[in-house]
């Protein structure tokens, strides 16, 4: 397919590997940590672990909506599935997420009315042949799939639709990136950036990274020339002493981002705090409906009855999330929590990091 | 379902013609081998480009019989139908089912019909079971070595992207069509024209990277594929990009994975890709003595990755 087999090519990759091992110090190990669960799927997917040196170590960051759910929120999800004559619509991924003490999945078998869709424009087209049901959309991700939600929320308003609600469950990204290098567990070299929430928040939100933490930034696609390429970029960064935010990703990505996204979700959300898997509840990291959108918001107009919460002892999907510890550190891993019957979110997120490890096996010849 | 069928189904009905777990059972009468399988069909829509599922019954019956290297001769046809179904839509159903069974040379000899309560089938479900005979020696697992090769007789992932765009609820339009099709005609031209085949298998749900796993299961190689050889259309690699899908584990009515012995690859090759059915075939990678009971794959950009069996359903992705 034309631009994307470039990106995939074979010969690029090699010359890229090749001159990653040439710039590298193999006395040292590098640490690099892709933001984005989408990254950590692409590395897996295309075996690129093994096409680079062994001291370079990819961790996986929190950048998988999914995964950084916390429990209370997958909790308050279902209790949404409870309430009389409701249309649950969602996105995929959420469907197998193990809350406190049941699932998406678990709900619908009991005869919740639950719909994958791939857009909340499809489940606003629900609203409109269900009047006299509520919809009820669970809103999870990024800066990336916020405004899409947002032109749900502002569409519902214009037409006067009475019958849909998103459960606002959104997060952003810098307060997270803050957190993380806020941390003293780890250490980390360099970061990859997520190209697509950049492309709508622009590469200006990340120059507190380099010019106070002196950590060096590459906003990256999402292809394996891209990943092959922004390395290189990072360890040149990473080599010259000169940390700071590239963009490889420019195809995409431009310095200011798209303004009309950034302004519609400005429009129907404003920032909250948020309980983040893994790294706890961070000041201004969520997204909450604006009261002049109320009437749309799940927890201002709909009684839920969530079920007290509760996480699994030995699950250290926390841990995961902050690149602290690997899958294979859990207890849980591949044992008791397989993608048959995950007990952690990184295990049932196509783009958790458990889920890569399990499925694309680091395989070295 | 795996472990359904083995911890349940195998241990209960535990039986050396099942334990084999091959497309048909192979039942050996007064020194006359039959080949005898069944399968149930369900399907939404139940019209979708390239088929319907009356087309999908058969196909898929008659070449769960082919591919152990028989002949298929008669099928059953049984019809779970949902009342109230349209008249018009079984009339299109059978007629559907008629032709396909004619162009296969085989016959429907026998069958049966209940009507359940509104709600509680999908339609229609239809279960067909069929029977052929064997003249040479049945194609087996235990005949696989390593060294030996990989062929697909064409692009990967079509049946599974036709049905998924017939659903109105994912509004994709595709000009892809469903690979439905009979292969009993085309595997029995390959046959003919090699000895070096040792065996065969349909890759239908869970797609291409299922049965190779099926095929290394417990075994003393593994299999080694190259991205770079395995045919997918640009529409069906198009769609699987959009939804966040790996089209080796989408399904395949119309496809067959041949293992074949190395020097007869090209070979066999070449008479593939000669039939209507395989004019696209590829050698798509070999049995290894490495990481074995695994399936690996050399990936597009270099890297090697591994290929597990997919738990559930592949699920549409969020960004």
């Amino acid at each position: 397919m034309k631009y994307i087999d470039e990106f995939r090519d074979k010969k690029f990759c090699e010359k890229l590997a090749m001159k990653i091992r040439n710039i590298l110090d193999e006395e040292r190990e590098i640490t690099l940590m892709e933001v984005c669960g989408t990254h950590t799927m692409a590395i897996a997917r295309y075996g690129l672990k093994t096409l680079l040196p062994r001291n370079i170590k990819f961790l996986s960051g929190p950048g998988c909506p999914v995964c950084v759910t916390s429990n209370a929120d997958i909790d308050k999800a279902i209790a949404c599935c409870r309430t009389e004559n409701t249309i649950i619509t969602t996105f995929g991924d959420m469907i197998r997420v193990p809350g406190s003490s049941s699932s998406l999945l678990a709900e619908k078998v009991n005869g919740s009315d639950i719909r994958v869709v791939y857009s909340p424009t499809d489940a606003l087209e629900i609203a409109k042949a269900n009047p006299d049901k509520k919809i009820i959309f669970l809103g999870i991700g990024f800066e990336t799939t916020v405004p899409t939600i947002a032109a749900s929320i502002k569409d519902a308003k214009d037409n006067g639709l009475r019958n849909y609600y998103v459960l606002s469950m959104h997060k952003v990204m810098p307060p997270a990136l803050k957190t993380l290098v806020d941390s003293e567990e780890i250490t980390i070299d360099g970061f990859f950036l997520p190209g697509h929430v950049s492309t709508i928040t622009g590469t200006g939100i990340y120059e507190f990274i380099p010019e106070n933490y002196g950590i060096g930034c590459v906003v990256t696609g999402f292809e394996p020339v891209d990943i092959l390429q922004a390395t290189l970029m990072l360890l040149k960064q990473i080599k010259n002493g000169n940390p700071t935010v590239e963009n490889q990703y420019t195809r995409t990505v431009r310095k200011e981002g798209n303004p009309a996204a950034k302004q519609l979700l400005a429009e129907i959300f404003e920032p909250s705090d948020a309980e983040w898997r893994g790294l706890g509840i961070i000041q201004r990291s969520g997204l909450e409906i604006r009261n002049r959108y109320e009437i749309f918001d799940v927890e201002k107009n709909i009684v839920l009855q969530i079920e007290e919460t509760r996480e699994h002892p030995d699950c250290i999907c926390g841990k995961i999330l902050k690149g602290v510890s690997e899958p294979p550190d859990c207890p849980l891993y591949e044992t008791v929590c397989t993608p048959e019957n995950p007990v952690g979110p990184c295990m049932v997120s196509s783009e958790g990091t458990c889920s890569a490890y399990h499925r694309y096996t680091e395989y070295r010849i | 379902m795996h472990n359904l069928i083995k911890d349940l189904f195998l241990k209960s009905f535990n039986n050396p013609l099942l334990s084999t777990l091959d497309d048909s059972a192979i039942i050996d009468i007064d020194g006359q081998k039959i080949a005898f399988t069944t399968d149930t069909y369900v399907v939404k829509p139940l019209f979708f480009p390239g088929g319907d599922i009356g087309k999908l019954a058969v196909c898929g019956t008659v070449n769960d019989i082919a591919v152990m290297g028989a002949r298929p001769l008669w099928i059953s046809c049984a019809l779970v139908i949902e009342e109230g179904l349209d008249y018009e839509i079984l009339e299109k159903v059978i007629a559907s089912m008629k032709r396909t069974a004619t162009a296969a040379g085989i016959q429907i000899v026998t069958g049966d019909t209940k009507v359940v309560e509104s709600g509680n089938c999908d339609g229609l479900f239809i279960n067909t079971s069929g029977v052929g005979v064997i003249e040479a020696e049945p194609l087996r697992c235990e005949n696989i070595a390593v060294g030996d090769k990989i062929i697909i007789n064409g692009g990967l992932g079509e049946h599974g992207i036709a049905v998924l765009s017939a659903r109105s609820d994912l509004g994709l339009k595709s000009a892809i069509k469903s690979d439905c099709a009979t292969l009993n005609f085309f595997i029995e031209e390959i046959l003919d024209c090699s000895e070096g085949i040792k065996f065969m298998r349909d890759p239908t749900r869970g797609g291409l990277a299922t049965t190779l796993n099926e095929i290394v299961e417990e075994k003393p190689f593994g299999i080694m594929l190259e991205q770079q050889k395995i045919p997918i259309k640009n529409t069906v690699k198009g769609t699987c990009e959009l939804l966040g899908f790996d089209p080796l584990y989408l399904s395949n009515e119309g496809k067959v994975v041949t293992v074949a012995a190395s020097e007869d690859a090209a070979r066999i090759l070449e008479s593939m890709r000669k039939h209507i059915l395989g004019k696209d075939s590829e050698i798509i990678g070999e049995v290894t003595s490495r990481h074995t009971g695994k399936v690996y794959i050399k990936t597009l950009s270099g890297g090697t990755r591994i290929i597990d069996m997919l738990e559930g359903e592949q699920l549409p992705r969020i960004c």
